[in-house]
């Protein structure tokens, strides 16, 4: 909010405060998850508020963890929004239900849902530098420089931001599909073909992008497409495994 | 002890009446025939005022005597009768005020201007060496640095840039981020391509091509700026390679279409191609600016960014204007505890200082 504000009037100043921000939120979000996974036992994902939480979390973990890096100063104004938005919704629909689970706890299966969850958080992270491609994209094409132009990085850098990010999270979520088979139950099949559809489509876009067939527009766009795709997969197993063990 | 500042700027004088004074005065020549304690002369194209602190008043005229370098016996280098009326004068808090207003570039021709800090530094370094400048402006002058540096990084006011030249190599840094691996053509050895191009250079460019109708005209220019001559007939096959693109014919008839250009960038989807038309009549059809991968800037439009970021420059004056007020709030009260204060203060030399030299 701070940045948003900042920016609309001219005096954003790039400095720690998104990353502090998200980091101190980060603190909050692992000891929930910590408090949680103990009372129940195991990987705190057997509802969609958790799913939810952890989704935050691991988009936050991978803020901390890459946004520095890349330099992308202003990739922690885009996050800290998502995660915000994320969290208050967990937090205000009642969707924290306890319900039984019946699958025992398994190493692979948390394996598996975790691994993917920390890929969704990664594939968030492609969405906001895809985001942020647009909007830069859209002002050089349009002549209408803002005051956010001089903030966001250059085309070029956000371009293979997107690329690193796509490859590190399509890499995350081939393991936690191909661990969702080594968990010793059987997978309904809407989950797996679903699943193998979002991985289909980062296949398609990361082959497109290899081999030169789609400009860096639609890669960003698809980018945020592709997430939305993989958000909605997490809803759907989130809800149809009411009898099931998550995700 | 009072600190004032005498005058003159493009607000009051012409080129004229600036270039009398220019380069004439030096800050211990002020010193010894003015009757201050203190004195500073800053000196640049827009500007010629000097700081000063003293304990008895020392009026306008006698500091343009010195400006004017006249004898005592009244004959001078420069007849100031023609000039006095240009020059202001501020005392203490004005004084104080005037000088944050100038290191910050809030008092420049192009607002938001950052090269006047480097010369107030410039002139306060001077000043301090020849022993000019005592603990007042050195006081003074640490704490105008201090307010420029804030100004500068907490508002827009130096963001954006407003030549033609420097919008278009801002707006392919935009692009390309660094750009070293750019490969540039120029095509138009026109002043204006020449002078663009040069910019680029200066930001890293290595790969630089020209073509020219006259391939002599397009060779001298190779030659000045170490570049690659190209046949005027073979230049559209180019842009298939390059990234940058400057054009400034003087063709009646655009020489890129989308027609022309669109079968030649199917293999580079994922490279963009900045198109820098500088031409009038323009050498690029507008609606090559539709291409997907493509920025096309006409001289209307780089004219159009660089007023924008003179625009977001002037809605930043309210905000550095309140930081400038905060500090001399705050100068004006550490002044006023006196010598207490006086006694305190630590005489700072750049190394020493707060800031450190290369944040000046």
């Amino acid at each position: 909010m701070r940045t948003i504000v900042s920016l609309r009037a001219g005096i954003f100043k790039p400095g720690r405060f998104s990353f502090l921000a998200i980091g101190l939120g980060f603190i909050f979000q692992t000891a929930f998850l910590s408090i949680r996974g103990h009372a129940l036992g195991r990987c705190p994902l057997t509802n969609l508020f958790e799913v939810l939480i952890f989704l935050a979390w691991s988009i936050a973990l991978i803020y901390l963890l890459i946004g520095p890096a890349y330099r992308l100063s202003l990739m922690g104004a885009f996050t800290a929004p998502l995660v915000f938005t994320i969290q208050v919704f967990a937090l205000l629909a009642p969707i924290d239900v306890r319900h039984e689970v019946k699958l025992p706890p398994n190493s692979w299966l948390e394996f598996h849902a975790s691994i993917s969850m920390v890929a969704y958080g990664v594939f968030a992270l492609a969405c906001i530098a895809g985001a942020m491609y647009l909007v830069q994209e859209r002002q050089l094409k349009t002549h209408q420089l803002h005051s956010i132009f001089y903030h966001l990085p250059p085309l070029s850098d956000l371009f293979a931001a997107i690329t690193r990010l796509l490859w590190l999270g399509f890499a995350l979520y081939t393991l936690g599909l191909v661990s969702g088979f080594f968990t010793g139950h059987p997978l309904p099949r809407v989950q797996v073909v679903a699943a193998i559809v979002v991985w289909l489509l980062y296949a398609a876009i990361l082959q497109g992008r290899h081999f030169h067939r789609l400009a860096p527009k639609r890669v960003a766009a698809l980018c945020i497409a592709g997430f939305g795709a993989a958000l909605t997969l997490l809803w759907g197993i989130t809800f149809s495994a009411q009898g099931h063990s998550l995700p | 002890m009072n600190l004032f500042c005498v005058g003159l700027s493009h607000h009051t004088a012409n080129v004229e009446t600036r270039e009398r004074f220019a380069g004439r005065g030096e800050s211990e020549y002020i010193l010894r025939n003015s009757g201050c304690a203190e004195a500073l002369l800053l000196t640049t194209c827009n500007r010629v005022e000097v700081y000063a602190a003293s304990e008895k008043r020392v009026s306008t005229d006698d500091i343009v005597r010195c400006l004017s370098r006249e004898d005592k016996d009244g004959s001078a280098v420069i007849d100031r009768r023609y000039s006095a009326p240009a020059f202001y004068r501020y005392e203490n808090e004005k004084c104080v005020q005037h000088l944050f207003r100038v290191a910050s570039g809030l008092d420049s021709m192009v607002v938001g201007e950052s090269e006047i800090f480097g010369q107030t530094k410039k002139a306060y370094e001077s000043a301090r060496a020849s022993g000019a400048a005592g603990p007042n402006l050195n006081r003074l002058f640490q704490r105008a640095f201090r307010v420029a540096k804030q100004v500068r990084t907490h508002t827009d006011i130096t963001r954006g840039l407003v030549s033609v030249g420097s919008v278009a190599v801002d707006l392919a840094q935009r692009i390309f981020g660094n750009l070293n691996n750019c490969k540039v053509l120029v095509v138009g050895a026109g002043e204006m391509s020449e002078r663009t191009a040069r910019a680029l250079i200066s930001r890293g460019v290595t790969d630089l091509r020209v073509s020219n109708r006259s391939m002599d005209r397009a060779q001298e220019l190779t030659r000045l700026i170490a570049g690659r001559a190209i046949p005027f007939d073979e230049w559209p096959q180019q842009c298939s390679e390059i990234d940058i693109l400057i054009t400034s014919t003087s063709s009646e008839s655009p020489l890129l279409r989308p027609e022309n250009l669109g079968p030649m960038l199917r293999d580079r989807l994922d490279r963009p191609l900045f198109i820098i038309d500088i031409a009038v009549p323009r050498d690029v059809d507008p609606r090559v600016n539709e291409i997907e991968g493509v920025y096309l800037y006409d001289i209307d439009s780089l004219q159009s960014v660089a007023e924008q970021s003179l625009a977001l420059r002037r809605q930043q004056v309210a905000a550095a204007e309140a930081i400038i007020v905060q500090h001399v709030a705050d100068f004006g009260a550490k002044i006023s505890l006196g010598p207490s204060w006086e006694a305190s203060a630590e005489h700072p030399s750049i190394g020493e200082s707060p800031l450190r030299a290369s944040e000046l």
